[in-house]
């Protein structure tokens, strides 16, 4: 099962925060149910590149965006591009849980309901679903009412995947889904992308070297806003080309 | 191997690194004496008022004072006419004021880019609230009255005091709107919502306290006015003979009637409207903040 079909690819893409250049020339393809892990020290632009996949950067004042970002051939920059049918396609989980303030089961039900699905049975099933694949049915399923920001933080993060799951995304875009986790759930997490790469294409950023070679089918190594390696990760981790890389992996790098 | 717990000697109170070391401070004790002054001072004042204004005030609440019209025949006086005439007043001010104000706000926080424009808005709505509510008065009289050919009437009242509320309403409304977390907005439109859906469902429900906190004040500066409306809603005391004919006739508010009473010297009359009014006044405080605990608890709870 060698096959890899381009899911998302960017070329020449370059970010500027203002004059902070945080994305530098990147070009980095997304294969279609596979996982791609992001990795890199603190503040080298791993959740800037992700928030550029789905646009949520439009929503910073004074970013400019060159390149191009193609989902399926299409480019995601292009004016005539709906962002709501773009997001709806490449879901996300934020770095931090943010939870709405409302009942747990209108949190997971949000999406589903702007995109139209209001039968309460349908909505039903789904918030189950989503719930169960977020690994979080059995701790919430008596308190779906009950208001998801009284949920601890590793629950209110899971909440926000089941969220996203619950629009039935193409691409699922995590940043950092298992920083707020037990050792269990973080598990349960990395189970459930095993999963979800059989139906979705998943992206995920992550400080922990252990949870990109055990889950990740391909890794890139971010500094300072540019690619350094991208590579079938037991290739990353076991040959890396570049020493930058072998420094920053065997943790001779601050 | 256990483990020894060695308990440290017990030190004197005045060690020098010992942390039982509070001395009360002069200075410290002394603002604490002038802070309750000056909080009882200003608990005495607003009891004294209120005290006074309902020792002088209650006789002339009677079940005619408070459910008839003046009658010149009888010789009775009442003010039915005048409550009917300010929940009007209240009622149709907010219907224009709330959705232009928060509608505003939404428009200031949520779509301008923080542009010139928005600056000028913003100096435009401080400015307006600063302004003596006369000023309003003069021109709703001659703009709406004259111009527009509404004369003395509850509409041209409540369109005047429309333009006085509409800055506490916008205003109020972008504070609460400021308060929502930058997070509930990327994370409704990250999973593909509208703005304007996510400014529907998760931008208004958690401003919602703000926007009803704001709402109340309005309501206080309602009833409490009398400059804007003497010469725009007029002094009419009389029942409504038509549900919404009414809107196109003169009505005095209870300020209005207050202060032609205090004109003719009717000061037991004015006191019983002045107790009238301190308990509607004291009713909105505690309903405003009955609503905004209820909604904090609801979105936190439920
Ligand atoms: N909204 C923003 N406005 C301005 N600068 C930003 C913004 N977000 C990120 N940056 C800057 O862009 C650079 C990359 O930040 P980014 O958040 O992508 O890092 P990161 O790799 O995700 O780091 P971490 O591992 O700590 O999450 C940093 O220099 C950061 O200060
Ligand atoms: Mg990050």
């Amino acid at each position: 099962m060698n096959t890899n079909t381009v899911k998302i690819s960017s070329s020449n893409l370059n970010l500027y925060y203002g004059s902070n250049h945080a994305l530098k020339d990147v070009n980095l393809e997304l294969y279609t149910n596979k996982i791609t892990a992001f990795i890199g020290p603190s503040g080298c632009g791993k959740s800037t590149y992700l928030k550029t996949l789905n646009r949520m950067n439009d929503l910073v004042p004074n970013v400019k965006i060159e390149g191009e970002v193609l989902l399926d051939g299409e480019n995601i920059y292009d004016q005539r591009v709906d962002t709501t049918l773009l997001r709806k396609k490449i879901g996300m989980v934020f770095q931090q849980p943010n939870p709405f303030p409302m009942s747990i089961y209108d949190n997971v039900a949000y999406g589903p309901r702007i995109h139209g699905i209001k039968n309460k049975s349908e909505l039903d099933d789904i918030v189950e679903k989503s719930l169960k694949g977020a690994a979080l049915w059995e701790e919430v399923s008596s308190r779906l009412k009950k208001s998801a920001l009284g949920l601890s933080g590793g629950q209110q993060q899971r909440l926000c995947i089941a969220r996203a799951l619950a629009v039935e995304p193409e691409v699922l875009l995590m940043d950092e889904p298992t920083s707020a986790l037990d050792p269990i759930s973080t598990l349960k997490i990395e189970d459930l992308m095993d999963e979800l790469k059989e139906k979705y294409t998943v992206a995920i950023v992550t400080h922990n070297m252990q949870q990109a070679t055990r889950i990740a089918d391909h890794t890139a190594f971010f500094l300072v806003g540019e690619i350094v390696e991208y590579a079938p990760t037991t290739e990353l981790f076991t040959v890396p080309k570049d020493k930058r890389t072998e420094d920053y992996i065997t943790g001779r790098f601050g | 191997m256990i483990n020894q717990v060695v308990l440290p000697a017990q030190h004197g109170v005045s060690t020098s690194n010992s942390i039982y070391n509070k001395r009360s401070r002069i200075s410290d004790s002394v603002l604490l004496v002038l802070i309750y002054l000056c909080a009882s001072i200003s608990i005495l004042v607003l009891v004294g008022i209120m005290g006074y204004v309902f020792v002088r005030g209650i006789p002339a609440i009677s079940l005619t004072f408070l459910t008839s019209v003046p009658s010149t025949i009888k010789g009775t006086f009442g003010i039915i006419g005048n409550i009917v005439n300010t929940l009007y007043i209240i009622v149709i001010t907010l219907l224009i004021a709330t959705p232009l104000g928060v509608g505003a706000a939404i428009y200031l926080n949520e779509y301008a880019k923080g542009g010139k424009i928005v600056r000028i808005i913003e100096f435009t709505t401080e400015t307006l609230a600063g302004i003596p509510s006369i000023i309003f008065g003069l021109f709703g009289y001659v703009f709406f009255g004259i111009t527009l050919g509404l004369g003395y009437s509850i509409l041209t009242g409540a369109l005047t005091l429309a333009i006085m509320v509409l800055p506490l309403i916008t205003r109020t409304t972008q504070e609460a709107l400021k308060t929502v977390p930058v997070s509930y907005r990327s994370g409704a439109l990250g999973i593909g919502a509208t703005k304007w859906y996510m400014i529907r469902t998760i931008l208004l429900p958690s401003a919602m306290p703000g926007i009803v906190t704001g709402i109340i004040l309005a309501i206080g500066r309602i009833v409490g006015e009398s400059a804007a409306l003497l010469f725009t809603a007029g002094s009419g005391y009389l029942l409504p003979k038509d549900f919404f004919g009414k809107v196109f006739e003169s009505g005095g508010t209870l300020t209005i009637q207050l202060y032609l009473c205090m004109q003719k010297a009717k000061y037991s009359e004015a006191f019983g409207i002045a107790v009238v009014l301190l308990v509607i006044v004291l009713a909105i405080n505690g309903l405003a903040k009955f609503l905004s605990h209820k909604f904090n608890t609801e979105v936190k709870e439920s």
